[in-house]
């Protein structure tokens, strides 16, 4: 018996030494005869919100080329502290560094938008499967104002929908979020009390409502909760099925959060550093709440004893996510993908970032 | 060197690395929370203001304080009759039998549930009770999070105070007995006083295990950086925001959740010393 356990413990500590050698060519071989042999793995964290296009695409991206990417779906703030300690290679965040922000970073850094997505207000009002909010009911869904389903001004908006008696449960996220940023960018907007009362950010002072930890935790509360309210990736309401709202946007239009609308709030202008929040779009087409999710990283790659061959496998791969073969992935996720002007910014940008002072992509 | 020797020196080396390491943790913490306090003052332990916003940054740690004091008071409170009676079932009453042995097992049982299992209960069993009962509309909030708290250190206030119990010699109790006692006189006036130093410090121990729980507490609790309201409203604990937040903290923020693990610590702290002062009264 101690024999067979000694041979165990044996067999497992050599596993788990390969598997410490960054030597992936076991196994991708395993995974896919056809595929290349590299040895580079990528690491990433951040963004939940555009997890599940990173996790997606890298997946067929292992089969083209062999690099494989691990994705730590920590939440946009983490990621950014993740880069920030030069722990990965490149993170994923639903909100841009401000000047400030980029000022503390140890070296520059360079945004690339990687698609777009809405954040959807999904509720959970048994009977009801679609309700319309105006920004100004919104706002004072999330001021405290409105407390119970059977209000008035909601009843104003949506004649023929019968809400029943039923506490509102306001729901928003405990950590610090690119989907809070998007929110409670556009409730700084729309509503001069939230401006002042709250202001943006990945993480403010909620005046009402509990708090879920991560897309994941949001949804799951709403799903569960009879009488919820909050907001969500898009993503996460289509796969779990979450009933969300119409919304007013500035034209005036109830639009619903369709890839078609997020890539109508796109069609505007595009700085050259990508760095724009696209909320409360005035294209009468367009959904209010939508943002580009972006990936940060080093313009300067050679850092930390980062191999040329690192950093190119990181750049290209970025690139292909750019390409429409990656863009249709996103599509399938209930992602917009990005109009062509911001694809050639991204190149653009692409081109920028050097290995030792030298342009990585020619 | 004989072997003496070897094993006083292998003893007195581990000791000084206990005490090293417990010097060092206090002491990174304790630098990691200066900068909050030259931000904020003192005032930060009773500020009730928790803005992570930029540009409004502004930090107090009473509304962790308080939710961590109000669930864990509240669960040791819901914990003592269900781990008293089951202490004196099994030290007591039927002790050694079969019977008894089977309730103590499962007792100890609940102990080695990990936290999350516990979370996950309460998130999908629980919370529907307490909103089917009316208590709130959620389900979830301080006193849910107290309910599963209290679950959770059941094991812990029963198993020692059961060994205490069953210690009390059986000399004195027969005395008792040969004096014409009843058993319920018995228990009330010898084998209770007997232990009673061992089975408060057990209940010591147990709010010791409640002031720290992390992940069943995040779970229900709902989350609200702001005192809580009622025991049926929604709030946070001092660890549960540590582990909401430190992922992406930096600055101020990341300065301030060091204070609330120092200040934490410093409360486990003090409800120990508190115990052992009580004990010693006692005994």
């Amino acid at each position: 018996m101690k024999k067979l356990l000694f041979v165990v413990a044996i067999a497992v500590g050599l596993m788990s030494c390969n598997n410490g050698t960054k030597s992936t060519s076991s196994s991708s071989s395993s995974e896919t005869k056809s595929a290349p042999s590299s040895s580079i793995s990528l690491s990433a964290a951040g963004s939940t919100f555009a997890g599940p296009f990173y996790k997606t695409a890298s997946k067929q991206y292992v089969n083209l080329t062999g690099v494989t990417l691990s994705y730590g779906m920590t939440g946009s703030g983490a990621g950014i502290r993740s880069l920030h300690d030069k722990v990965v290679d490149f993170c994923g965040s639903d909100a841009f560094l401000s000047d400030a922000q980029e000022a503390q970073m140890p070296a520059p850094v360079v945004h690339i938008a990687t698609c777009s997505g809405a954040v959807d207000i999904a509720f959970n009002v048994p009977g009801i499967t679609s309700i319309k909010l105006t920004p100004e009911v919104l706002a004072d869904i999330f001021l405290g104002k409105i407390t119970n389903w059977d209000d008035a001004r909601l009843k104003k908006i949506n004649p023929g929908v019968k809400f029943p008696k039923l506490a509102m449960t306001v729901v928003h996220r405990s950590d610090g979020s690119g989907t809070s940023f998007i929110f409670t960018n556009y409730m700084s907007k729309i509503s001069k009390e939230w401006a002042d009362k709250v202001g943006f950010g990945t993480s403010v002072n909620w005046p009402v409502g509990m708090g879920g930890k991560g897309n994941p935790g949001v949804a799951g509360t709403i799903s569960s909760t009879v009488g919820a309210i909050g907001y969500i990736g898009s993503d996460y309401a289509a796969a779990q099925k979450i009933s969300f709202a119409l919304l007013k946007n500035a034209a005036g239009n109830y639009i619903a959060p369709t890839i078609a609308a997020v890539s109508a709030a796109g069609k505007g202008e595009m700085p050259a550093d990508t760095r724009i929040v696209e909320t409360n779009s005035s294209d009468p087409e367009a959904y209010p709440i939508s943002g580009f999710t972006w990936i940060i990283l080093y313009k300067e790659q050679a850092y930390n004893g980062r191999s040329l061959a690192q950093a190119q496998a990181t750049v290209k791969f970025i690139q292909w996510l750019l390409q429409p073969t990656a863009q249709k992935v996103a599509e399938e996720l209930n992602y917009a993908p990005l109009p062509e002007k911001v694809v050639n910014i991204d190149e653009a940008i692409l081109k920028s970032i050097t290995y030792n002072g030298k342009p990585i992509l020619q | 060197m004989n072997s003496e020797k070897v094993t006083k020196n292998l003893l007195f080396v581990a000791s000084i690395i206990l005490i090293l390491l417990a010097a060092g943790m206090v002491l990174t913490l304790a630098s990691g929370s200066i900068p909050v306090f030259e931000k904020f003052g003192i005032q930060f332990i009773w500020s009730n203001k928790w803005n992570p916003t930029a540009g409004r940054e502004q930090y107090g740690a009473l509304p962790f304080i308080a939710g961590t004091i109000i669930t864990s008071v509240l669960a040791l409170i819901i914990c003592l009759p269900l781990a008293f009676s089951a202490s004196l079932f099994i030290g007591e009453f039927y002790k050694g039998t079969f019977f008894a042995k089977i309730i103590g097992t499962m007792v100890d049982l609940l102990a080695g549930i990990p936290s999350i299992v516990y979370g996950l209960w309460g998130f999908y069993y629980l919370r529907p009770m307490i909103v089917k009962l009316g208590l709130n509309a959620q389900g979830f909030g301080v006193f849910t999070a107290s309910i599963i708290l209290a679950i959770m250190i059941i094991p812990y206030a029963t198993s020692i105070s059961t060994e205490i119990i069953s210690l009390v010699p059986n000399h004195l109790k027969e005395a008792a007995y040969s004096l014409g006692a009843t058993r319920m006189e018995v228990i009330w006036n010898v084998t209770v006083p007997a232990a009673r130093s061992g089975i408060i410090a057990s209940y010591i121990l147990a709010l010791g295990r409640a002031l720290g729980e992390t992940m069943a507490v995040t779970m229900l609790i709902g989350n609200d950086n702001h005192i809580p309201k009622s025991i049926f409203g929604i709030g946070n604990t001092m660890a549960s925001v540590i582990a909401n937040q430190f992922g992406e903290a930096e600055g101020s923020k990341l300065s301030a959740l060091i204070a609330i693990g120092l200040l934490l610590f410093v409360i486990t702290g003090l409800i120990n010393a508190a115990g052992k002062f009580i004990i010693k009264k006692l005994a």
